[in-house]
């Protein structure tokens, strides 16, 4: 058992646990944001996406001790994001999810896009979401979904 | 129609539909929602029957005892059994709850107009509300009419206009309630520890691993071959899952069974059954015969498709809590009775000491590891008791244990004449059962087909398959197409003997048998020199398969095909009585023989459209999800096991090969519903085929349709 101090959504957690322990556990069971999935615990679904310095990181593998001093965001902290919250609108407008299993990490993977690049080409989408997978084959919803937010986001700046 | 299936196993209204406290109405179905959108369907239904707002329907999550018994959420049935059970439901209120206002207002009840929930009389200006009318506890006290008018189409202000999918800000938000989200008092998470495969049996368990476990508060559940442990922190379970499988030793004997699934499954011993109507009759199966005089030309192709497998994104879960002899399982499941019935046979414990909560999973597509991972909870939870018990499977697990879907051979043959029309037509379907949910049954068959009961001590035998004989079921799920040929010579063989385990997925039989016949029909109109969708037309009665067909190829080849692109279509209606449904697809191959995927259109007639957006939402994923099984998916295993055991070594659909996806729906408001779930993947298959054959002049016949499959076919 070590203990860690964790920024997470804006706020100081200190945590008590194994420091091998994957991120994704301590953010589902001791800080209760089961927001990033657990869909393989390899790095290879994106299900688990969080921003971890405004980067997409899967926290599947990646032990929690790595994770001291970053800025960690899970999907439950976009809430709060003008970005966040207008992907989230634009895939709830366009109803961008089935079993919404892969839901918050490929909201998350988008968010992390457009507070990059405001005005994404298809293509530019398309790499952002390589980590992620969906199998119930919502990717043309939430690719357009993710175009939707982009302009919204354009219009709110113009 | 009054023969709905799930009304004539639960008659009574108060079972369907509850007059709730808050102005809420509250439908009890037992479909369960798993993305499909069922009980936002059935919530406009009610809503419109009701009229009332949407908004104050709430969908009750299904449990037993509870629920009404629906069987099992499959075979695209929903919106049939569920869909019209509550429109007859939803229905019959309002004419009690009229009756009940023109007692109360004194009028007389042709008088009442109902807005959002408020009844009022053209005749006085009383009104009075269906809370009102029926105050907390009050019940309805009788029985469905399934005969009773409902609501004129022309009347609708829900049904068939876009709706919000329920529950759709939670997904988004992350706050969707999925069973491995779950937290109760004093829970415990678990891990089972699987065998190397399917038939190895513990020999011996080092002892001084399992004490060091215990010592470090794991508890370690052994029963026969069956191992799992439960820890109070989730990453000390799956550091305890995998010491435990280092200190398991097993007698793996001869492991599965190699060899080329294709040709085992045309030599292996068989269950032939002759099609008749879509139905295994029991007359001989004669051998084909010499092709008939008239025909110029007789063509004749085999078709191959590998296992698949579900793919759940999210592994099999469920949770489960022991406490004085009764069980309580929050599950994933698609046919929670079912389950019951099956673990209270296998467990040996009565059927209402086991309580069944259907909580969301992510997509299963058919009968995946969800009812395996409810019998792990189920088991751990017994040495436990008292102790909410979550387990999860891990992806590894999911891969290499979850029941697949039948790999499958379909042998085709037939002869055109001079007109160009099929005179003769011949097609033989070889896979093993796709019919593997567990159930009650003679001899603990169907307990028996319950994952972990095959590997605790006193085992119960591993499930042995028997021929569906119901009409397009199974193996021969849309093996008989709606072509009007005059002569067809149809066979299910099924194969009992293959390596793996195998169930329901998505469209069962159909994929395949689809897959086969629309790319035959494409082979057969080049053989013919007849354009592919003129072919197809020529040999429709249905006037409104033609009318998807023409949609679909109208979209498809509007504007000009891109360089060195190539365009296939393919129809089906899925088991010749639901959905009818067109693909068509654009496509270039790269010269690194990749199928780079640009265009899919799907065209559907579902009849009456419910929520027109929930529908487009099935058609694109079922394309997608079929798109995947064809150019990128198939189980891999040797003698040691199953060798694809992640999203590498089993790669679906990436989002840089996801087509522009475009629906069309053929609304006919006047006629029934039919189920949309399955409907394009068969299609899907073999409009990707016809149009890598545009593209290159190569007939791909065998899935998937990966690079090194382009290049073989083109050294052949």
């Amino acid at each position: 058992m070590t203990s860690f101090t964790l920024t997470v959504n804006g706020a100081a957690h200190a945590i008590e646990c194994d420091p091998a322990t994957p991120l994704i556990y301590v953010l589902r069971n001791k800080l209760g944001l089961t927001g990033p999935k657990l869909g393989c615990a390899l790095e290879q679904c994106g299900a688990c996406t969080i921003l971890v310095d405004g980067e997409a990181t899967q926290c599947c593998v990646r032990a929690v001790s790595e994770f001291e001093g970053a800025d960690i965001r899970t999907i439950e902290g976009l809430a709060e994001d003008d970005t966040g919250k207008r992907v989230r609108e634009a895939f709830v407008a366009l109803n961008a999810a089935q079993c919404g299993y892969c839901t918050p990490g490929l909201v998350t993977a988008a968010t992390a896009l457009l507070k990059k690049n405001a005005r994404p080409a298809r293509d530019d989408i398309l790499k952002a979401l390589e980590n992620n997978l969906c199998r119930c084959g919502s990717h043309a919803r939430v690719i357009a979904a993710i175009t939707r937010a982009a302009e919204e986001g354009a219009r709110h700046a113009g | 129609m009054p023969d709905n299936l799930s009304l004539s196993k639960t008659p009574s209204l108060d079972r369907w539909v509850r007059v709730a406290p808050g102005q809420r109405i509250t439908i009890i179905n037992g479909k369960v929602d798993i993305g499909q959108r069922i009980s936002t369907a059935v919530a406009l239904i009610a809503a419109e029957e009701l009229d009332v707002d949407p908004s104050r329907i709430d969908v009750a999550a299904p449990e037993t005892g509870a629920a009404p018994d629906e069987g099992i959420t499959s075979g695209s049935n929903s919106m049939q059994e569920s869909g019209n059970a509550v429109r007859y439901a939803a229905a019959t209120a309002r004419r009690h709850l009229l009756a009940l206002a023109a007692e109360q207002l004194g009028v007389d009840v042709d008088t009442l107009e109902v807005d959002d929930g408020l009844v009022q009389s053209r005749a006085t200006n009383r009104s009075v509300t269906y809370w009102d009318l029926m105050p907390e506890g009050a019940s309805f006290g009788l029985d469905v009419d399934e005969t009773i008018a409902t609501k004129p189409v022309a009347s609708f202000r829900h049904v068939g206009q876009f709706a919000p999918a329920r529950g759709i800000e939670n997904l988004v938000g992350g706050t969707g309630n999925f069973v491995h989200d779950m937290v109760l008092p004093d829970m415990l998470h678990a891990r089972p520890v699987r065998p190397p495969h399917y038939h190895a049996q513990l020999t011996a368990l080092d002892e001084a691993v399992v004490t060091r476990l215990e010592s470090e508060g794991v508890t370690v559940v052994r029963d026969g071959s069956y191992l799992a442990v439960a820890a109070e922190d989730e990453y000390a379970a799956i550091r305890a899952a995998e010491r435990l499988a280092n200190a398991a030793q097993w007698d793996s004997g001869p492991g599965l069974t190699e060899g080329d699934v294709f040709e085992r499954l045309l030599t292996e011993p068989r269950i032939s059954l002759k099609i008749v109507d879509g139905k295994p009759v029991q007359d001989p199966v004669l051998p084909l015969a010499d092709p008939p005089k008239a025909a110029i030309a007789t063509v004749a192709a085999r078709y191959d498709r590998p296992y698949h497998m579900h793919g759940s994104i999210g592994p099999s879960a469920a949770m489960a809590v022991c406490a004085d002899g009764k069980l309580t399982i929050w599950s994933h499941s698609q046919g929670i009775y079912l389950l019951r019935a099956a673990m209270a046979d296998g467990l040996e414990m009565d059927i209402e000491d086991i309580r069944i909560i259907h909580t969301p999973g992510a997509g299963c597509y058919g009968h995946n590891g969800a009812d395996d991972a409810a019998t792990d909870a189920a088991l751990i939870a017994r040495v436990l008791p008292g102790r909410p018990i979550l387990l999860k499977w891990t992806r590894d697990d999911e891969h290499a244990w979850e029941p697949y879907g039948s790999a499958m051979v379909m042998d085709l043959r037939a002869s055109l004449n001079e007109a160009g029309r099929v005179i003769d037509w011949s097609q033989e379907t070889y896979s093993d059962t796709h019919m593997n949910r567990p159930r009650a049954g003679a001899n603990r068959a169907g307990p028996g087909r319950l994952l972990p009961l095959n590997y605790v001590a006193g085992p119960l035998p591993k499930p042995e398959a028997s021929p569906n004989m119901g009409t397009h079921a199974g193996i021969h799920r849309n093996l008989d197409p709606l072509y009007n040929f005059s002569k067809r010579r149809l066979v299910k063989n099924l194969v009992g003997s293959m390596p793996l385990r195998t169930s329901s997925l998505r469209t069962l039989g159909a994929f395949a048998n689809v897959f086969a016949i629309e790319s035959f029909m494409d082979e057969l109109a080049h053989e013919a020199g007849i354009d592919p969708v003129d072919f197809r037309l020529s040999h429709l009665d249905d006037d409104r398969a033609k009318a998807v067909l023409g949609a679909a190829a109208e979209r498809l080849f509007a504007g000009e095909k891109p360089a060195h692109a190539g365009r296939g279509i393919a129809f089906a209606q899925y088991k010749n009585a639901k959905t009818y449904a067109a693909v068509g697809i654009e496509l270039i191959v790269t010269d690194e023989a990749e199928v780079k995927l640009l265009r899919a259109v799907g065209a559907a007639d579902a009849g009456q459209v419910v929520d027109p957006d929930g529908l487009a939402a099935q058609l694109e994923g079922g394309i997608l999800q079929a798109a995947s099984w064809t150019l990128y998916e198939a189980v891999a295993f040797d003698r040691d096991g199953i060798t694809s055991r992640d999203w590498e070594t089993y790669p679906i659909l990436p989002f840089a090969n996801v087509p522009d996806v475009e629906t069309i729906i053929i609304d006919r408001p006047d006629d029934p519903f039919l189920g949309a779930g399955e409907a394009v993947a068969g299609p899907t298959g073999a409009a990707i085929a016809n149009a890598i054959f545009d593209a290159t002049g190569l007939r791909l016949r065998r899935l998937p349709f990966t690079p090194e499959a382009l290049r073989l076919a083109a050294l052949a």
